[in-house]
């Protein structure tokens, strides 16, 4: 099998090296050397092991004809071609579930370290600045949290938010019996102009492409914050770029961005954003249970029982 | 009441010393020449003295100040006012409960998540580029479900124990006698028993001469190689020489320190730590909202006491 990413957590590989043939490839830094591998051995490879940044794109699944699982090291699967998956039969598995506490954990924690400066105020003492400090932050308890879909990590960070004494609003396509409590409106825009603090819970799909766009950042306005724990494009990148330098949005924590590891580098200067390398799920508990998830999902399959966590 | 004389000690917040100066006579104790001469000066007149947490009021300035009033602090720590000297003497002492606990239990969690996942090191390594190089490899620890001991169930300890709840953790508690409206906690008599049964050990008591240095070298090692510190209350309450051996040792696994003995001096090494220790300048009810909060409540003091009514939040 292709293990396709740039860097996959050790007990991840070992755990398929001592089960399976294991394949590393690295199709972004090294194409050439993984498109020469691929031609090699495209007959013997029957599982691809993906990740949230590398995962089998229609070129991929075309050069692999005997390809018959998709497992990928991730819960987003926007990096894998499910209709063409589906088209021919393979299988994709994901890893819902086992993140989901600590993606919430993190929108919490970009919530509280924007509103209250955290990162600046850790250089200002280590600086020698203390006494030089000229700024309050602002309070995060009580300010109204805005939610991008309701789904499992969507739910799991009203619940948090809500120790918080947070009133929780809500977008999602319709309204949910689940959400009784929360203040539902019926559009992105709606609900950012009714939130101080907006959150990317949603897949990304076509239609939630760019759902943070303009017209949403604007209505966000001056005093608001924006959290993405969802994908980079769910967000106009370069409108959410001017909209911070130009004071128009309050500010941001973004674990991820439209061409990762790239990040915009004029946010660089400002501490009203809070920039993480997409470590949602990056814990050593969630990476250990996800790995365990690609590994049992593959064992199912090769040994034709039911899989643990299908997508397709 | 424009005539009454109201000392402060030193610049707290200019929105506090446009409010006092709109209603009283304000004497700024930081800008004379000579400080024990412009105490003498000043002492027939001076009758409500206004101080933050750090400072308070010293022996010397109570003694300095015969017709002293009130003391209204812009702080909800009292451990600088010797309020067994100010009782004797009648002079009344009020301080800023309530209107910040929610912030300071904020920043307790911030820091926790701060130091867990690693938050300033992760935003410094996309910032200086790294990321560009390979993905982040310090390993990051989870906080949901994790056990979270609370030194000190007061008004922030139980502000902390409700936001922890809603990350899934399991809460026990220290503090002099157990609460039994807190049933559901697990209580410790114990101090290192605390420590011995948590994965973050919160410290939100205050400083009494039984807390000074309450976490201590046998604390720490029960808290463990794996074991995260948090410290918003003050000081004072964690030895600090020791804190810092066992962090640069690896015997704690990591801390939040939003205090420190000698504030604003930060041992050197603890700057030095910058992935498993998080540190704040005293910052826990540094919201614009919460100081404006408290700069009213000091003044609100001051004008019930002025105007013979009952002091809004009074301490003596």
């Amino acid at each position: 099998m292709t293990c396709s990413s740039v860097q996959v957590q050790p007990y991840l590989l070992e755990a398929l090296e001592e089960k399976f043939t294991l394949h590393k490839l690295d199709t972004t830094t090294e194409p050439d050397k993984a498109a020469r591998f691929l031609r090699t051995h495209r007959d013997s490879i029957r599982a691809v092991v993906g990740t949230a940044f590398v995962g089998a794109d229609a070129e991929l699944i075309d050069q692999l004809p005997n390809l018959e699982i998709v497992s990928s090291y991730s819960v987003g699967v926007d990096k894998i071609d499910l209709a063409k998956c589906k088209e021919k039969g393979i299988r994709v598995t994901n890893c819902p579930d086992v993140s989901t506490d600590d993606v919430a954990d993190l929108a919490l924690g970009l919530m509280l370290a924007v509103s209250r400066r955290l990162c600046p105020i850790d250089r200002y003492v280590r600086s020698g600045l203390w006494s030089k400090l000229d700024f309050f932050s602002k309070q995060f308890s009580g300010k109204t949290v805005g939610i991008i879909g309701p789904g499992n990590i969507g739910m799991a960070i009203a619940k948090r938010a809500e120790a918080f004494g947070c009133p929780i609003s809500y977008f999602s396509r319709s309204q949910k019996p689940a959400c009784i409590n929360y203040n539902y409106c019926p559009t992105v825009v709606d609900l950012a102009a009714n939130c101080d603090i907006l959150v990317v819970a949603c897949a990304l799909t076509p239609d939630t492409r760019h759902i943070i766009n303009r017209d949403v950042i604007d209505a966000l306005g001056p005093e608001g914050v924006l959290v993405n724990i969802g994908r980079g494009p769910h967000v106009d990148e370069a409108e959410l770029v001017s909209a911070l330098l130009e004071g128009r949005l309050g500010g941001a924590g973004l674990d991820v961005f439209q061409d990762e590891p790239n990040v915009p580098e004029e946010l660089f200067k400002l501490d009203n954003v809070v920039l993480m390398p997409h470590v949602g799920s990056a814990t050593v508990e969630a990476r250990k249970a996800m790995a365990d998830l690609v590994v049992g999902n593959l064992e199912a399959h090769f040994l034709n029982k039911p899989l643990l966590t299908p997508v397709v | 009441m424009e005539s009454i004389a109201v000392l402060m000690t030193k610049p707290i917040y200019s929105y506090l010393q446009a409010e006092l100066e709109k209603r009283f006579k304000v004497l700024k104790l930081w800008e004379a020449q000579d400080g024990s001469r412009f105490l003498e000066d000043h002492n027939q007149i001076i009758r409500a003295v206004v101080s933050d947490g750090g400072t308070g009021l010293s022996p010397e300035l109570m003694a300095a100040l015969p017709k002293l009033e009130i003391v209204s602090s812009f702080s909800v720590g009292m451990d600088k006012i010797d309020l067994g000297k100010c009782k004797e003497k009648g002079i009344r002492v009020s301080n800023t409960p309530d209107v910040l606990t929610d912030d300071v239990a904020d920043l307790a969690i911030g820091l926790t998540l701060a130091v867990l996942r690693k938050l300033p090191a992760s935003d410094r390594y996309v910032r200086s580029g790294m990321w560009k190089k390979g993905e982040f490899k310090l390993g990051t620890k989870q906080f949901s479900g994790k056990s979270v001991g609370i030194v000190g169930l007061g008004r922030i300890g139980q502000a902390i124990a409700t936001r922890a709840e809603g990350f899934g953790c399991k809460i026990s508690y220290h503090s002099r006698t157990p609460k039994p409206e807190s049933s559901n906690y697990t209580y410790y008599p114990s101090v290192v028993d605390l420590a011995a049964h948590s994965d973050i050990l919160v410290v939100a008591c205050a400083l009494t001469n039984e807390t000074r240095h309450i976490i201590n070298r046998e604390v720490i090692d029960a808290l463990g190689p794996r074991g995260v510190l948090v410290n918003i209350a003050r000081g004072a309450t964690v030895d600090e020489p020791e804190l810092v051996s066992a962090l640069v040792e690896g015997r704690l696994g990591g801390a939040g320190l939003d205090v420190f003995e000698n504030e604003p001096n930060v041992p050197e090494q603890l700057i030095e730590l910058d992935e498993k220790v998080v540190l704040a300048p005293h910052a826990g009810s540094g919201t614009e909202e919460t100081r404006k909060g408290m700069a009213d409540l000091v003044v609100g003091n001051l004008v019930a006491h002025f105007e013979g009514k009952e002091l809004l939040t009074p301490v003596v």
